[in-house]
């Protein structure tokens, strides 16, 4: 690996250290990937622009998303299934997504402690992600995250989401294939959720089945995924048609039934793929990232053409009659442009 | 508009056989509500290990909690794989039991500041947000 950092190239911010940040990406730099990363997720200067130059280069990437109460064994199952993946020679990257403390804004990231058997392996990735804010369980960069891994070369991407109750459903959106991770002590839970569950997952793992009760949670969970699927009628375009989400039984930490979760993810991805629904799910994904950032775009230009006084001067203007109110509001919104804010939208 | 929003991240690693964690678990606890970002990535890492993790998080900070007596040929290890992949600008720091002219020495060969039982956690988030903001790291 090329020695990179230093003093020296510290100004990524500039188009030509973005441009060779980018190219280092593209030919697999592990070092460079981790800089890029935290350029997009942190939204430096320049950000948009070495996603121009690094996302949608390549062949795509299999998206995977492990959901899942918290404690569920997400992390775990993640690293067995990428240990699977690499016995069959492919090169996996995992971004795991933990809470920010809403407090003090700082988060304790601690899902690699669960991925040590990988730690040393070149063709693992891993990157631990705060969500800064952003609800569904995820962090609002990770899709851009993830276009950076499948640009860099990863052809297997592994989503893990913070542990979520059932409001937090992000990584649907995220995801090709969603993986819900359960707990036989999860029993409860499936019955609140009962109906929604056939439309947040893919396929349904219990993990932790050397404890007591994960047959009857497995058969609980196939009872409630027929009866969502009916009620919801479910299998929209972004959904493989005929798709059963099957119900898994796994011990992650000790592999047991992990090749047939992979197995399963398998034959979902090719169902996707076969039925046009994975491009659908690609369009899906595309609009909504596209309408969070055009209206991200208006509400950072009404703070710059309105934010301050520029209402109540406005205001004024119009209460001692020198504009009529329709004036005054096309005089705000012809203010600058949209698009003069971001350096480099 | 482009509001930038870095953080500190910090990787937490206890390297070798040391089973003390304690102090480790403190020490998470108070840089995470100091603020940082900090990745754990718990007991029994290996100093390659520790270098890669740091790679693939971009850590500013790699901060180890050493409490066997290994510190001597541990801390020095990890700073050198460090520089080895190009990581020569993110700073090593740590605690446990250290005695004073170990650290010394240790500050000598590019280690920073080591903390030892009793620290006040507060000393410790100040000294790594005073190293950050006079870092090169801060501009990247
Ligand atoms: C509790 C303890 C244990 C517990 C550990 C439980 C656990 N999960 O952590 C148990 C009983 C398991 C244990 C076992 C052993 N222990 Co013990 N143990 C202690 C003891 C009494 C307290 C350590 C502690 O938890 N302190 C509380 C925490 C909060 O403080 P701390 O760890 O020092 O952390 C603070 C600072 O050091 C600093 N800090 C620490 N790490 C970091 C990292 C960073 C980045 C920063 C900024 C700061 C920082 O900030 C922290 C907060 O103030 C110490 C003696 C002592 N007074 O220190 C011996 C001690 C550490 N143990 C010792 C020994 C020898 C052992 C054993 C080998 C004993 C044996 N023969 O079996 C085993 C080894 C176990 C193993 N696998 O490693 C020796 C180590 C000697 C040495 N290094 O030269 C000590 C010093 C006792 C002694 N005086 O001989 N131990
Ligand atoms: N008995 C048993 N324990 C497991 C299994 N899978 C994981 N665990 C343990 O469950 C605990 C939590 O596992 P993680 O993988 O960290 O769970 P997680 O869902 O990622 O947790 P969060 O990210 O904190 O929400 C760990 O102690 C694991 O070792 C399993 O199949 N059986
Ligand atoms: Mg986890």
């Amino acid at each position: 690996m090329a020695a990179v950092a230093g003093p020296g190239a510290a100004a990524m911010s500039d188009p030509e250290g973005i441009r060779s940040l980018a190219e280092r990406c593209g030919a697999g730099e592990r070092a460079a990937l981790a800089r890029a990363i935290s350029v997009v997720e942190d939204r430096r200067p320049g950000f948009r622009k070495l996603l121009a130059r690094v996302a949608g280069r390549g062949r795509r990437a299999h998206r995977t998303g492990i959901t899942g109460p918290p404690g569920a064994g997400k992390s775990t199952l993640a690293a067995a299934l990428a240990g699977h993946w690499r016995r069959d020679g492919e090169e996996v990257a995992i971004v795991a997504v933990d809470p920010t403390s809403p407090r003090s804004g700082g988060a304790l990231l601690g899902d690699r402690v669960r991925m040590a058997p990988l730690q040393l392996d070149r063709g693992v990735f891993i990157r631990s992600m705060a969500t800064r804010g952003a609800g569904g369980g995820l962090a609002e960069a990770v899709h851009d995250v993830i276009d950076l891994m499948e640009g860099s070369g990863f052809g297997r991407i592994l989503l893990e989401t913070v542990g979520v109750g059932q409001t937090e459903l992000g990584v649907a959106a995220a995801a090709d294939t969603v993986v819900l991770a359960l707990t036989p002590e999860a029993g409860d839970e499936v019955q609140a959720m009962k109906a929604g569950l056939a439309e947040v997952a893919d396929i349904f793992v219990v993990n932790k089945a050397d404890r007591p009760g994960a047959r009857a949670l497995a058969r609980q969970l196939r009872d409630a995924v027929g009866l969502g699927r009916r009620r919801a009628g479910h299998g929209g375009d972004s959904t493989a048609p005929g798709w059963v989400p099957p119900v898994l039984t796994a011990v992650a930490t000790t592999d047991e039934g992990i090749d047939a979760v992979a197995d399963a993810i398998e034959e979902h991805r090719r169902s996707l793929a076969g039925s046009g629904a994975l491009e659908a799910r690609r369009i899906t994904r595309a609009e909504a990232r596209i309408r969070a950032e055009v209206r991200a775009a208006l509400e950072a230009h009404l703070g710059r053409v309105a934010g301050g006084d520029g209402f109540r001067e406005a205001a004024r203007n119009v209460a001692g009659g020198g504009a009529t109110v329709y004036e005054a509001a096309r005089r705000l919104l012809a203010g600058g442009s949209i698009l003069s804010g971001g350096e480099d939208r | 508009m482009t509001t930038s929003h870095r953080r500190i991240r910090v990787l937490v690693a206890k390297p070798g056989l040391d089973g003390h964690d304690r102090g480790a678990r403190v020490i998470v606890s108070a840089f995470r509500d100091a603020g940082f970002e900090v990745v754990y990535t718990g007991l029994h890492q290996t100093p390659e290990a520790i270098v890669e993790a740091a790679l693939q998080e971009d850590a500013d900070v790699v901060a180890l909690s050493i409490l066997s007596g290994a510190h001597m040929t541990l801390l020095p290890r990890v700073k050198a794989l460090l520089v080895d992949a190009g990581l020569g600008d993110v700073l090593v720091t740590g605690g446990g039991i250290i005695p004073e002219e170990d650290a010394e020495a240790l500050h000598a060969a590019g280690i920073g500041r080591l903390f030892g039982p009793g620290t006040r956690t507060g000393d410790a988030v100040a000294y790594i947000r005073d190293w950050f903001a006079s870092s090169a790291r801060a501009s990247a």
